[in-house]
């Protein structure tokens, strides 16, 4: 396993030997590239895929067809905020979310120092890789914003079925929000939660990465943030997608690290899309500081020269390619555990 | 819920493998991340009233024509030509379109009074079609009516006593046609669209024309300067066809023609998957395909194509409209692309698609070699505006068992034709040049075509040079799961699975391809931007 301190250097070679490949620069690695593209390497996993005997996957870039009257956007959520729904989503979460989530990812928790001094409601803006995210960074919340948090969920997915529905409402404390348009209903009810003291998860890409590499931000969290005047906490998850990538039927127990930034404000006069772009790069840094360390991701950061989120922009098995390598570890070379563990 | 347009997929990780057809059965393929597979629009919902709207179009002609009863009247010679076997595909349910047209042609003409009434299948150089055809096609009542009679014939462009030459087009083109069409007071065309290219002048300047008037068109020039045959704007077998209409008018043949559009549900339910974009297919669509497929994987070729010539398309129709050929036409050109456009931006290296049992040739027979490479390269690279969907120098793969089988019933001269022409050439020109006219004058092919049901022996040629355009246009043509020998007799190369192919075909058009899907059924038109 590749050290995780004091090794960036040899991780940051890796990264630019496949970015090289990427680039077509190294002769041998590009041939290695296009086998993995081959049409017959893709074959082969058809093998794999159980469709049709199995129900299809739905392609990623076709929109989902409108649900039911009552289902998608219209979901009435109320129910799942009572206080004994709340109750029993607290027992779930603490028995069976958490313990499951560090036996599967073992979340090395950093940055919540910065979450000490920051009041409730917030929210928290993410990267999104993985189905696995939102039950990891609920059960990583500290607990005074744990049981007081609401998931903005994409009403297309989560909600187009009637047990999907209630089943998210229920254990992720989910919302239903449209993310293909703008809907003043799903912003609306977002921005009453907050302004009513509930904590708010949001994953401004709009959906889950389909190739590892994260997506442009939408302007979600910074329109909720400057309409209720409450902060933004930056989170990068890394390692997610190890555990439960996108198209994956199967969990994989892998190591996964959870950063918290610093609180972000709109500042005086900052419009939405321009506070979006800011909490897109804070999230970026947070992604650099996981692959680097805090000190050089900050440098990176005051120089702009820190990696977009959303990689190279180059055809889809080369961007593949360039992924850096997502498998932390958690402990120094002397084999103490630092940072501390969520406990 | 109106009908969904066209629609482009990029294929993703999470994209379902994709249906192909592949003859008398299905194959399922992943295709790579990023290629783009395009799907028809979904079948514009039907005249709910078909018959009313045959009558009002009857009764409302378009162009400077008057309406249908006030053309007939008693003592007149009445001619009703009608599209033959070759369309639609598949042949439709009960009743045909042509029945419901034409008998409503016939009460208008009874009620005037005309006793003069001949129908004549519009053949060209079909072969010609059987009662059972022909019944299903018109129906009983108008077949025993009219055919025990002998007033129900099939145009024979080899019978000299039967045509009658009109002149020469001012290109010096031949313009030879049914005699008793050309002499009758009134001609009904009675037309169904199936493709942009059908219908039109090419009705008549084509369906009832001899082989000294059609070898004016059909040939390699024609269809390598036609881009593509089924654009009319640049279609010059649709210009010569405009020619010779014109000049059939000049002439004094009255036409009053009626064109029809069909919807493009061409598969009934039990085949509904063949339709459906696969990500959308439900329980039901998932057993009806592994029912079909297993089944049909388990069945000889032979037992699997008669299952689906039997198998009748629900088409409905959309909409109806009679008059001036030219007034006609034009509405009728743009119903087409209403059903079948597919906006698709920009070109693709390689070009694949699954090839069905039938074509408009084969119908109740074996898809042969020759008209594998017809339906591929002919119909199915053809079917774009703009400019064609692979790039130049660039593959097409097609996915067809590509039997050496022939119907030697159907298809005599496409025997001789794969034995000794293409043997010798695969090129267009050479083959025009070097054998062209010997099986076109061939005394036991025209026997054949005008005593039993064989295709005339210049149709295989005209089936190559279908493919013009395409062999003229690509890099190369792959066919997965084809007989080796039948694939390379026709100059192209085999594969034997569709990854297989792509590895070919990157030696070719690079190692970083684009890759384009036409899913059939149903056809589309591509509008290439």
């Amino acid at each position: 396993m590749t050290p995780r301190h004091g090794s960036s250097r040899s991780l940051l070679k890796t990264r630019a030997v496949r970015a090289d490949a990427a680039l077509g620069t190294n002769g041998h690695r590009r041939v290695a590239a296009l086998k993995r593209y081959s049409p017959t390497g893709i074959a082969s996993r058809a093998g794999r895929r159980r469709f049709p005997l199995a129900a299809p996957s739905w392609p990623e870039n076709v929109p989902r067809p409108a649900p039911d009257h009552d289902l998608g956007v219209d979901y009435d959520t109320t129910w799942s905020r009572k206080y004994p729904v709340r109750l029993a989503r607290a027992m779930v979460l603490d028995n069976v979310t958490r313990p499951l989530a560090r036996v599967i990812a073992s979340p090395l928790i950093r940055g919540d120092e910065y979450l000490t001094d920051v009041g409730a409601p917030v929210i928290f803006a993410a990267n999104h890789t993985s189905h696995i995210d939102t039950p990891l960074l609920m059960s990583c919340l500290p607990l005074r914003f744990r049981h007081r948090t609401v998931v903005a969920a994409a009403a297309d997915y989560f909600f187009d079925r009637r047990w999907k529905a209630g089943f998210f409402a229920f254990s992720l404390a989910a919302i239903p929000i449209e993310r293909n348009k703008v809907n003043r209903r799903s912003a609306q009810l977002a921005t009453d939660l907050v302004a009513d003291g509930w904590n708010l998860i949001i994953f401004p890409e709009g959906g889950r990465s389909p190739d590892g590499w994260g997506q442009t931000f939408r302007g979600g969290a910074a329109y909720l943030s400057v309409k209720t005047n409450r902060p933004v906490v930056p989170v990068h998850l890394e390692g997610t997608g190890n555990v439960l990538p996108k198209g994956s039927k199967g969990i994989r127990r892998t190591r996964t690290t959870v950063t918290f930034g610093a609180p972000l404000w709109p500042e005086e006069g900052e419009d939405a899309r321009r506070f979006g772009l800011r909490i897109e790069s804070a999230v970026a840094t947070l992604a650099d500081e996981t692959i680097t360390d805090w000190w050089t991701a900050r440098k990176r950061a005051v120089m702009g020269t820190t990696p977009p989120l959303q990689g190279p922009d180059v055809a889809r098995w080369r961007r593949s390619w360039a992924l850096p390598e997502t498998t932390p570890t958690h402990s120094g070379s002397d084999g103490i555990e630092w940072p501390r563990r969520s406990d | 819920m109106s009908p969904r347009p066209g629609f482009v997929l990029e294929v993703d990780r999470s994209t379902p493998p994709t249906l192909y057809w592949h003859g008398e059965r299905f194959r399922m393929e992943r295709l790579p991340e990023g290629s783009r597979v395009i799907y028809a629009p979904e079948p514009l919902d039907p005249l709910t009233d078909p018959s009313a709207a045959i009558r009002h179009a009857l009764r409302h002609p378009l162009g400077d024509k008057d309406p249908l009863p006030a053309l007939l009247h008693p003592g007149m010679k009445l001619t009703i030509a009608f599209d033959d076997i070759s369309l639609p595909l598949p042949p439709m349910e009960r009743p045909d379109i042509r029945q419901l047209v034409i008998e409503q042609v016939l009460d208008m003409a009874a009620e005037a009074g005309v006793d003069d009434v001949e129908l004549i299948v519009a053949l060209a150089l079909h072969r010609r079609m059987t009662e059972p055809e022909l019944r299903h096609a018109l129906g009983d009542r108008i077949y025993d009516a009219f055919a025990p009679n002998g007033l129900l014939t099939q145009h024979d462009a080899e019978d000299p006593d039967a045509l009658v030459h009109l002149g020469l087009t001012d290109q010096g083109e031949d313009v030879e046609i049914n005699k008793r069409a050309a002499e009758s007071d009134l001609l009904v065309y009675v037309n169904i669209n199936l493709v942009a290219m059908d219908g039109g002048h090419k009705s008549v300047a084509t369906g009832l024309a001899s082989y000294k008037s059609l070898r004016h068109h059909h040939n390699p020039q024609t269809m390598q300067q036609s881009r593509s045959f089924m654009d009319q704007h640049k279609s010059e077998l649709h210009s010569a066809n405009w020619r010779m209409g014109k000049l059939i008018a000049d002439s004094g043949v009255n036409v009053f023609q009626i064109e029809t559009n069909l919807n493009n549900d061409a598969f009934p339910p039990a085949f509904n998957f063949l339709q459906k974009r696969e990500w959308e297919w439900g329980v039901k669509d998932r057993l009806a395909y592994l029912g079909a497929s297993k089944a049909l994987d388990r069945t000889p070729a032979k037992y699997a194509r008669q299952i689906f010539h039997s198998v009748k398309a629900p088409h409905r129709m959309t909409s109806v409209q009679a008059g001036e050929v030219e007034a006609v036409h034009a509405v009728t050109t743009d119903n087409v692309w209403k059903q079948q456009g597919v906006v698709v931006e920009g070109q693709t290296d390689i070009l694949s698609m699954g090839l069905p049992y039938i074509s408009p040739y084969n119908v109740n027979s074996i898809l042969n070699p020759i008209l594998v490479a017809c339906l591929g390269l002919g119909y199915f690279f053809n079917m774009y505006r703009g400019k064609p969907l692979v790039r130049e120098g660039g593959v097409v793969i097609m996915s067809h068992p590509t039997p050496w089988e022939f119907n030697p019933v159907h298809h005599p001269s496409y025997i001789d034709f794969f034995e000794q022409v293409l043997s010798e050439t695969t090129d267009p020109i050479e083959i025009a040049k070097g054998f062209e006219e010997s099986f076109a004058t061939d005394p036991w092919y025209i026997h054949l075509y005008r005593t039993g049901h064989a295709y005339h022996g210049v149709h295989p040629f005209y089936m190559w040079y279908w493919c013009a355009h395409a062999l003229q246009h690509l890099g190369a043509v792959i066919i997965v799961g084809g007989d080796p020998a039948a694939v390379h007799r026709l100059g192209f190369r085999v594969a034997s699975t569709m990854a297989d192919a792509l590895e070919m075909a990157n030696d070719i058009v690079g190692t970083s391809p684009t890759l384009t899907h036409i899913h059939t059924p149903p056809i589309f038109m591509s509008d290439v931007q």
